[in-house]
């Protein structure tokens, strides 16, 4: 037994401390919620892992009668070694919400109306049937999640691709974990994380750059602070425009403006070559594109970054030094990168200072390009975004006549003239009519996309027949022709894959509520009623439950860098989760990058031009890494005198996402009830704002009203978070942070920018003795005291027991 | 020499890109990618023109950088709400295909123009001017890429529809 401690962990998010020093095993803690009243020798308990962000944090969940009654993180996980950040702990009530969908809805004279499953999917496929006809399958799209499980988004993208036949196929993936997977295949070839969380056990320097650890994947940033709090810590570098968590724990923190990612990027690059801090040998033997890379870099030196990014210099210098003499090198990267301009240029920046240094595929050595979501890697790899299944390439014909043996189907059936449409271009063909049927499974588009007035707009179209399957009613679903209620994690069997290539088995520990069924079962009936053949006319899906298309899955993936052959049902259960590719990828510098293997053929950094098969093999005939640049741009939209600010929105730590879990679990949605505003000292100041103000802010496309916190975000910019729409807010557009973003994109990865535009912030009303809702626990952390810090209740009290 | 007349050929030829490109951007608002990255290409034109002026005066061209910016103004802000409304119509996509043709169709010109005034550069042994137009010839090819890759992913939705 170990020592046991109880604490709130709405208060202390990331628990109690367990140190350990550079190469040490990471000491086990575990974390347990349960409802008062419950013993731990009572209930059942269900593996799975977390499903509110991408850590993939190991968990069992707890049932009694049949119901949720708690969970308790898995000591043996590679992952998390026992603990639970927040949202896991508390997030599962939401499971049991009484609000949850529980029967199909048909829209009939204007409004939702209950059907039976036979009535609604019957509709579909009559609509689905009458399309495909006439004017053909690119009048049907499938707008999927990062929330599914593995065999859901593989069924999904075999009916999409080889079934119906449409291109049209992405997943909500495109927001948060695009520009990770495209830096990777520009960088390597090929997608697919080269790191691992082990390696914060052994990093003597760790980056983090635009990515909120602390608050994004709580767990590994424990890890990181159990680093520090031992012997012979780490040293931190934390580019972030916020005082987050990390940047107060950071070594040399780069607040930059947004949308100066790359030019920082470029400097650091410049300082690494200028001073020689490159391992040539490595640079030699394992990459191409340096002397592209050099040039492309020369002029880029600290102070004409500082100009650019409104940084210093000296602090500029100090990062690259410490990266330049680092002898474990672990980058990490996130939203701040992905969703600024620039994003994939940026990335491929941190993955080319891995390159040069030679830091990668050792202990301590690597890359984490995260994801957002906690099945966000599985819609990468199964073909339900914008690639095809398997990291095959689009533009290579071997590949695909190898996914239509798979599936035995012929080869022209699959769409592969191009790139699959990415999300923004999706909601464009709905803009524009000429798609019809769009099918949104589990996301909430109308309030998680850019420019809410014009989403809204186009899925209200006469033109549109939308079906949306969730597991709530949703800003989306109230749009709907048809709304299918669909089970969650913890209610369905199936596996799913974090960021760092660990393969999760769910287990099914309770019943879904009312005639709510898992997602697979969906699509399988789908498929069923459209009666999708293969060529031989034997039906397309050969698959009829979870185990059984996790089978046909490794099939699919067999011989690809994604192999999953090796990996049975079994093996999850006894392992508690295993990493597809072992440890490291990438560890005798070799890469998924040869001209026959290689997951695209890639595309300019600059303006995504495509380019063709002979002009990759000319530039990287060996399969070698690709060092590829871009000169800094400026913004789209830049600051103006009607709206000086640069707007940034992102999360919280207690929520994901639209809150349509996290809102129902009462600790979650107390810690942050509503949307605010953080500004600096000198932006309030001088616009006569002080904490708890209202304000409203405003863009050229919209406008929100939301009280203001003062905290160190730096001079020049307003953050908002994104996670309050209308589903529990009374009336108006008011509220939703994405009623003030722009529409565009990254043109190589095609993610959206939701750190970009410009703002204006005026008052309305005074606090009146109010507080901003937001955490003080956080990168919201206010300057000054304001008579309030965030707590939870008595439900909130978590058990923590370390091992003795 | 009648390396002015070269100069003179691209300098006519990248100040139409820049200006059919502040026309297209416009017009295809609802495309906002397309409306983008007309003003990253613009960019790229102004910065090749810059390049050029030098040589202009050294063989008695005038190449001042045309005002190729477009857009920003009222009337053009008047234009892509205009076009933003039209955006929602199925034309849209076929009016797309048709400017991005012919805008394809114009990089190729300035593709050409910079290839012969390479040629000229080396027949005259100026590596200077040599080194600016293979500089220049690459950004212009960047859009000639980017036009074509666009193409291909607009076509297949216009041409099946």
């Amino acid at each position: 037994m170990g020592v046991e401690r109880r604490i709130d962990r709405i208060a202390e998010p990331w628990g109690s401390r367990t140190p350990y020093g550079p190469g040490a095993e990471w000491p086990v803690r575990v974390d347990q919620h349960l409802e008062p009243g419950v013993d731990p020798g009572e209930p059942t308990w269900v593996e799975t892992a977390s499903i509110l962000h991408s850590n993939g944090d190991a968990l069992e969940v707890a049932v009694r009668d049949g119901r949720m009654v708690g969970v308790r993180g898995i000591a043996r996980s590679r992952v998390n070694r026992g603990r639970l950040g927040p949202k896991d702990l508390y997030g599962w009530q939401a499971n049991g919400s009484r609000d949850r969908l529980t029967q199909p809805l048909v829209r009939r004279r204007g409004e939702l109306q209950p059907e039976t499953w036979d009535v609604a999917m019957d509709l579909i496929a009559e609509r689905s049937r009458a399309l495909l006809g006439d004017p053909g399958p690119g009048a049907i799209g499938f707008y999927t999640t990062g929330q599914l499980f593995l065999e859901e988004y593989y069924t999904q993208a075999t009916i999409a691709r080889a079934g119906i036949g449409t291109n049209h196929i992405d997943g909500n993936t495109r927001l948060c974990t695009a520009t990770a997977g495209e830096a990777l295949k520009e960088s390597f070839g090929c997608d697919g994380q080269p790191g691992s969380y082990s390696d914060v056990d052994h990093a003597d320097v760790i980056v983090l750059y635009g990515h909120n650890a602390a608050e994004t994947q709580a767990v590994l940033w424990m890890r990181m602070l159990d680093r520090l709090a031992g012997p012979n810590p780490p040293k931190v570098i934390c580019v972030d425009p916020r005082r987050t968590p990390v940047a107060r724990h950071a070594d040399v923190h780069l607040p930059l403006r947004p949308g100066t990612n790359l030019a920082l990027l470029n400097a650091l690059v410049h300082e690494l070559i200028a001073n020689g801090w490159i391992d040539e040998g490595y640079v030699r033997e394992h990459a191409v594109g340096f002397a592209e890379l050099e040039r492309r870099t020369r002029a880029c030196t600290p102070e004409w970054a500082a100009q650019i990014c409104a940084a210093d210099a000296g602090e500029i210098r100090a990062a690259a030094r410490m990266i330049g003499t680092a002898e474990r090198l672990l980058q990490t990267v996130l939203q701040g990168v992905y969703q600024s301009h620039q994003a994939t240029a940026a990335a491929c920046q941190v993955n080319n200072i891995a390159i040069l240094r030679g830091m990668l595929g050792r202990p301590g050595c690597g890359v984490l390009q995260m994801n957002g979501q906690p099945t966000a890697q599985n819609t990468r790899e199964t073909g339900a975004n914008g690639d095809l299944p398997g990291f095959r390439n689009w533009d290579n014909t071997a590949h695909v006549e190898d996914l239509a043996r798979v599936w035995n189907v012929e080869p022209l059936q699959i769409p592969h003239w191009g790139p699959s449409s990415h999300a923004m271009e999706i909601f464009r063909h709905v803009e524009e009519g000429s798609i019809r049927l769009l099918w949104i499974t589990g996301t909430n588009p109308a309030a998680s996309l850019p420019e809410l007035h014009r989403i809204r707009s186009l899925l209200d179209r006469d033109s549109l027949f939308l079906v949306v399957q969730d597991i709530f009613a949703t800003e989306t679903t109230s749009l709907a022709d048809v709304v299918l209620p669909a089970a969650t994690w913890g209610e369905k069997l199936g596996t799913f894959t974090n960021a760092d290539r660990t393969v999760h088995i769910s287990g099914k520990a309770v019943e879904p509520p009312g005639a709510a069924r898992p997602d697979l079962d969906i699509f399988l009936d789908y498929a069923e009623r459209m009666d999708f053949r293969d060529r031989d006319g034997a039906p397309l899906i050969k698959w009829h439950d979870p185990e059984s298309a996790f089978e046909a899955w490794k099939d699919c993936s067999h011989g690809r860098p994604c192999d999953y052959s090796e990996i049975t049902y079994a093996r999850l259960r006894e392992t508690a989760g295993l990493q597809w590719g072992g440890e490291r990828l990438y560890a005798d510098g070799r890469f998924f990058a040869a001209p026959a293997e290689c997951e695209t053929y890639g595309r300019d950094l600059l303006t995504g031009a495509a380019l063709e098969e002979t002009e990759y093999r000319a530039l990287n005939p060996a399969g070698k890494a690709i060092l590829k640049a871009a000169d800094y741009l400026p913004p789209n939209e830049l600051p103006s005198a009607e709206h000086p600010l640069l707007l940034t929105t992102g999360r919280t730590l207690y929520h994901f996402h639209t809150r349509t879990k996290t809102a129902r679990a009462p600790q979650l949605q107390a810690a942050a009830p509503d949307v605010w505003v953080e500004l600096s000292r000198a932006d309030a100041a001088a616009r006569g704002l002080a904490e708890g103000d209202l304000a409203e802010v405003s863009s050229p496309r919209g406008s929100v009203r939301a009280r203001v916190r003062v905290c160190g975000v730096r001079p020049g910019v307003a953050f908002v978070p994104f996670h309050y729409g209308y589903w529990d807010h009374a009336d108006g557009h008011d509220r939703a942070a994405n009623e003030l973003t722009i529409t565009a994109w990254d043109p190589v990865s095609k993610q959206p920018l939701f750190k970009a535009g410009a703002v204006e912030v005026t008052k309305v009303a005074d606090a009146q003795g109010e507080v901003a809702p937001a955490p003080t626990t956080t990168a919201s952390q206010p300057l000054a005291e304001i008579g309030r810090v965030t707590t939870g209740d008595a439900s909130a009290l978590a058990l923590e027991t370390l091992a003795s | 020499v009648k390396l002015a007349l070269a100069i003179r050929q691209v300098r006519e030829a990248e100040t139409q890109l820049g200006a059919e490109l502040g026309r297209i951007g416009e017009r295809h608002r609802a495309d906002h990618d397309v409306f983008h990255l007309s003003h990253t290409l613009i960019r790229l034109h102004h910065a090749n023109l810059e390049a050029l002026a030098p040589f202009g005066e050294r063989y008695g061209v005038d190449v001042e950088p045309a005002d190729a910016e477009g857009g920003g103004g009222p009337l053009a802000r008047a234009r892509e709400r205009m076009s933003e409304l039209a955006g929602r119509r199925p034309e849209a996509g076929l009016l797309l295909l048709r400017d991005l043709r012919h805008l394809h169709l114009l990089y190729a010109e300035a593709s050409v123009d910079w290839v012969l005034l390479g040629q000229g550069a080396q027949a005259v042994r100026d590596g200077e001017l040599l080194a600016v137009v293979e500089e220049c010839h690459a950004q212009t090819l960047r859009g000639m890429k980017w036009t074509l890759t666009r193409l291909k992913t607009a076509a297949p939705q216009v041409l099946a529809g």
